[in-house]
């Protein structure tokens, strides 16, 4: 298998490996390098500062709120995510009504509540967004006009209008849209842990939740530990981008100013808005630091002993 | 939902186990088929309600927006929740030649199938080199490939827009599919490396032995193998080019050149001051139906392809 290889894998690395630089890694570094100059993006002009920015960043008072609103996302969605789809799916396994022979069963139509469910996870998080934007308007929205409907009159919130619920509404979405891809994927993990565990606990004298605790999330642990860790960085990324601008920054959001502003929004902001391209890469390399860190610190406390089964 | 500790039938009080308890159940068989009924049947109707509510939310807001989108902009926002008076079709063809929505589709078509014939290709040919061929930085381009799966690509965004309009890609359809393959190719050979690792050498071998090309080898032999592998993975990135919003928004911005998802941002601001909602959300309907419609008919291989990933 030597007669050529050596030209073939360059031949075969060439073009990806090239693209892969140009887009990808070398803004990177670009922007790494950036951050320490003066570069406004529109002129080709730029001098080294050293840590002018840095020494900005951390006296800018939207720096701090965009950075605690996104610890707010990287914190609470998987949380709240994660929780949520372990829920449903221990429900769509176990939560079944008992049949012969088999110590626990899935509901009946299973199949349809995770087709249903996965329905968010193939739309747009742009068309999410845009929804949900409408549903949450105060006057015609959908969502008012269901707590007038059911006598709550009174109670119209002005959602993404109020500085304190802003926040709120605009992680409910991303839960929303993310929980059926949870549930999806926890659901194949249960279903592949032997029935036989949960028969012997039962028999034990354990109830539904203690095997929960005892067995479903130690053997699922890995599964559960990477959905976390793509939900926090899926909060502090593209999507939270996508979800704060288009509902609350846009001419129709009307979202009371910096009171959802995220990491991610900040870059695009100072970049492409305020003709700060140096100054947004610091942010950016700020964002950098606080996604590394999340990873490191769900695997630090994740780490667990791997089970066999 | 505890156990129950003494059976009298059809009850259903929690209580502690004890421990106790289990020399009852095993000393007396008819007893705990009673025990697990009661707790059964209230497991059961509790987690209908709860499973059903979700799906409930799940299916209204879109419901809602079907809904929607044949109404007239009276009913819209004096009566959210009524049906419409009748099927306001025109709201859909407004949508589609007024407000450019056969525009967005036709440059997401595009797009979407270049890049994705791109991707899948490049991402096949590193997967395999890096997955069956040993030499020096093998590693090391396998690990600077599936790094840029946990960057912020933001934060590439902003000397990126700059390396584009320095050559000429920038508000072009080729630059845009350039820049997809490119941010598509760290998860697709992750993927793709793993998959070309459990195919079995011995058939590529023979194949070499028979004197065939390395370059022939992969592309008669091992991509037809990898033929599932490249179906999940397609699928994978077919359904995030799609729907990609971050990319566009910064570096296509001009408006004949507009993506479906970003369009649709670009149409709720313009409807928004001419007012027409009921065009926008037949917009908005519009870019929904084939992606939910692919979903409902592909069902299966689009679950397998999206989870892949994270199950590995």
């Amino acid at each position: 298998m030597q007669h050529g290889k050596y030209r073939f894998i360059v031949g075969f690395l060439a073009i990806p490996l090239a693209m892969y630089a140009l887009f990808v890694v070398w803004p990177f570094i670009q922007s790494i390098y950036y951050s320490f100059t003066d570069w406004s993006g529109l002129s080709p002009d730029f001098q080294m500062v050293g840590f002018d920015n840095y020494s900005r960043m951390l006296g800018d008072d939207v720096f701090w709120k965009s950075l605690q609103h996104s610890l707010t996302f990287a914190v609470v969605l998987p949380l709240v995510t994660v929780g949520l789809a372990l829920f449903f799916a221990f429900m769509l396994n176990v939560g079944g009504r008992r049949r012969r022979g088999a110590a626990v069963a899935g509901v009946r139509g299973s199949a349809f509540y995770k087709i249903v469910y996965f329905f968010p996870q193939v739309l747009s998080i742009a068309i999410v967004a845009l929804l949900f934007q409408f549903a949450y308007n105060p006057n015609s929205g959908a969502i008012n006009s269901v707590l007038k409907g059911v006598g709550l009159g009174s109670v119209q919130p002005d959602w993404l209008g109020d500085p304190n619920l802003a926040l709120i509404c605009v992680m409910v979405v991303l839960v929303w849209s993310t929980v059926g891809f949870f549930v999806v994927l926890f659901s194949a993990g249960m279903a592949s842990i032997p029935k036989d565990f949960y028969e012997a606990a039962l028999l034990d004298g354990a109830n539904r939740i203690t095997t929960f605790f005892k067995i479903t999330l130690p053997l699922l642990w890995d599964t559960v530990q990477s959905g976390w860790i793509y939900m926090g960085i899926l909060a502090l990324g593209a999507e939270s981008f996508a979800v704060v601008q288009i509902m609350t920054v846009g001419p129709n959001g009307g979202g009371p100013d910096y009171s959802t502003i995220v990491m991610p929004l900040y870059v695009y902001q100072k970049a492409f808005r305020d003709g700060q391209a140096a100054y947004a890469t610091t942010i950016g390399v700020a964002l950098l630091v606080v996604t590394l860190a999340f990873a490191a610190v769900v695997m630090r406390f994740g780490r667990r002993e791997r089970l066999e089964y | 939902m505890k156990a129950i500790d003494t059976p009298p039938a059809g009850s259903a009080l929690p209580g502690p186990p004890e421990p106790g308890d289990v020399m009852v159940t095993k000393a007396a068989p008819s007893a705990p088929r009673k025990e697990s009924k009661a707790e059964g049947v209230t497991l059961n109707v509790f987690s209908h309600g709860i499973l059903i509510l979700w799906a409930i939310m799940v299916i209204m807001p879109l419901l809602w927006a079907v809904m929607t989108s044949f109404k007239t902009d009276r009913a819209i926002f004096t009566s959210p929740w009524a049906l419409p008076d009748k099927l306001h079709f025109e709201n859909w063809s407004r949508a589609w030649t007024e407000a450019h929505m056969s525009d967005y589709f036709l440059n997401t078509v595009l797009v979407v199938g270049g890049s994705l014939v791109g991707t899948l290709l490049f991402g096949s040919m590193a997967a395999y080199v890096l997955a069956r061929f040993d030499f020096p930085g093998n590693r090391f381009i396998y690990f600077l490939f599936i790094g840029g799966m946990s960057f912020p690509i933001i934060l590439a965004l902003v000397p990126l827009f700059y390396v584009l309009q320095n050559m000429a890609l920038l508000n072009t359809l080729h630059g845009l599919i350039l820049v997809y393959i490119a941010y598509s190719l760290p998860f697709t050979v992750f993927f793709l490396t793993a998959f070309f690792r459990t195919l079995p050498t011995s058939v590529a071998e023979a194949a070499f032995m028979d004197g065939a090309s390395h370059t022939r080898t992969f592309f008669q032999v091992m991509l037809p193998m990898a033929k599932p592998g490249l179906i999940s993975v397609g699928i994978f990135n077919f359904l995030g080019q799609w729907n990609q919003y971050l990319l566009p928004t910064v570096l296509n911005t001009e408006q004949e050149k507009k993506v479906l998802s970003q369009g649709l941002v670009q149409l709720a601001v313009s409807q928004g001051y001419k007012g027409d909602w009921s065009g926008l959300f037949a917009g908005l309907v519009m870019a929904m139906l084939p992606v939910l419609a692919a979903y409902i008919i592909f069902q299966r291989q689009v679950v397998a392809g999206l989870t892949a990933g994270a199950v590995k």
